[in-house]
């Protein structure tokens, strides 16, 4: 491992809303004490919770790998889930395949890939039918 | 203005505790998360009248300075405890998400 990464795993539990968002506002507090501005904070945390929330309600849970150097952060979620069917469809803001009792929690409004897309500085997914899904979160940090 | 000063002019009820000193700085209305997650700004007031506990990691992440929740919702118990081990601020009030919106647009 370089010495400037810094590498931390979360773990996400599939269905459980009750911890869904520990791992982004773990991360959150990670990089406050790291004195990342709030701007890139903000960055980060919105695609992070966007990811996670997904992991909770379409995967199966899983994992978040994140790494962090002087210059970057890079969010990596991977969950052995349903995969995406048509990812173009998925970008597109208002989509939702969110059942009714989520959408009573507040979630199933569309707008979670497309506020990854939105808000990090390059995002990557890789994802197959019956096997899972990754996405891949890239945020710059200024010099 | 803070969020104790909040909470006495608008005669607002109390229901998590935080840091209630913190700085109120606009307001941010919604429902849908991922919209409050894209578009509340970090020590906003947040009206809503989602009670479930996610709106405690939502809370969290985007930093604002309190929840109000409108129509006389009140937190479900899994959401009040989280709020308060988290030190959120959350408050309530009977008055209608407009009504509060228009008094608060007076005050802020």
């Amino acid at each position: 491992m370089d010495n400037n990464t810094l590498n931390i795993r979360y773990e996400v539990v599939a269905k459980d809303f009750s911890r869904a968002g520990e791992a982004s506002s773990a991360l959150k507090k990670v990089l406050r004490k790291l004195n990342i501005s709030p701007d890139i904070i903000r960055k980060v945390s919105i695609p992070m919770y966007e990811a996670e929330i997904n992991m909770v309600i379409h995967a199966n849970g899983g994992y978040i790998d994140v790494d962090i150097t002087p210059e970057t952060i890079h969010v990596v979620l991977t969950d052995n889930g349903p995969g995406i069917a048509d990812l173009e469809l998925a970008m597109q803001e208002g989509y939702s395949t969110a059942t009714d009792n989520v959408r009573e929690l507040g979630f199933g409004a569309g707008m979670g890939l497309p506020n990854i897309k939105k808000y990090s500085d390059d995002m990557k997914i890789t994802t197959q039918l019956g096997k899972g899904t990754t996405v891949e979160i890239f945020v710059n940090i200024p010099a | 203005m803070t969020v104790r000063e909040l909470v006495d002019t608008l005669n607002l009820c109390i229901v998590s505790e935080g840091d209630l000193c913190r700085n109120i700085n606009g307001c941010y209305i919604g429902d849908l998360l991922s919209w409050v997650m894209s578009n509340a700004q970090s020590d906003n007031v947040w009206l809503t009248i989602m009670s479930n506990i996610n709106i405690v990691a939502v809370a969290t992440l985007t930093d604002v300075s309190c929840i109000i929740l409108c129509e006389n919702v009140s937190p479900d118990e899994e959401c009040l405890k989280k709020a308060q081990l988290q030190e959120i601020n959350i408050l309530k009030t009977d008055m209608s998400t407009y009504d509060l919106a228009v008094k608060l647009g007076a005050v802020l």
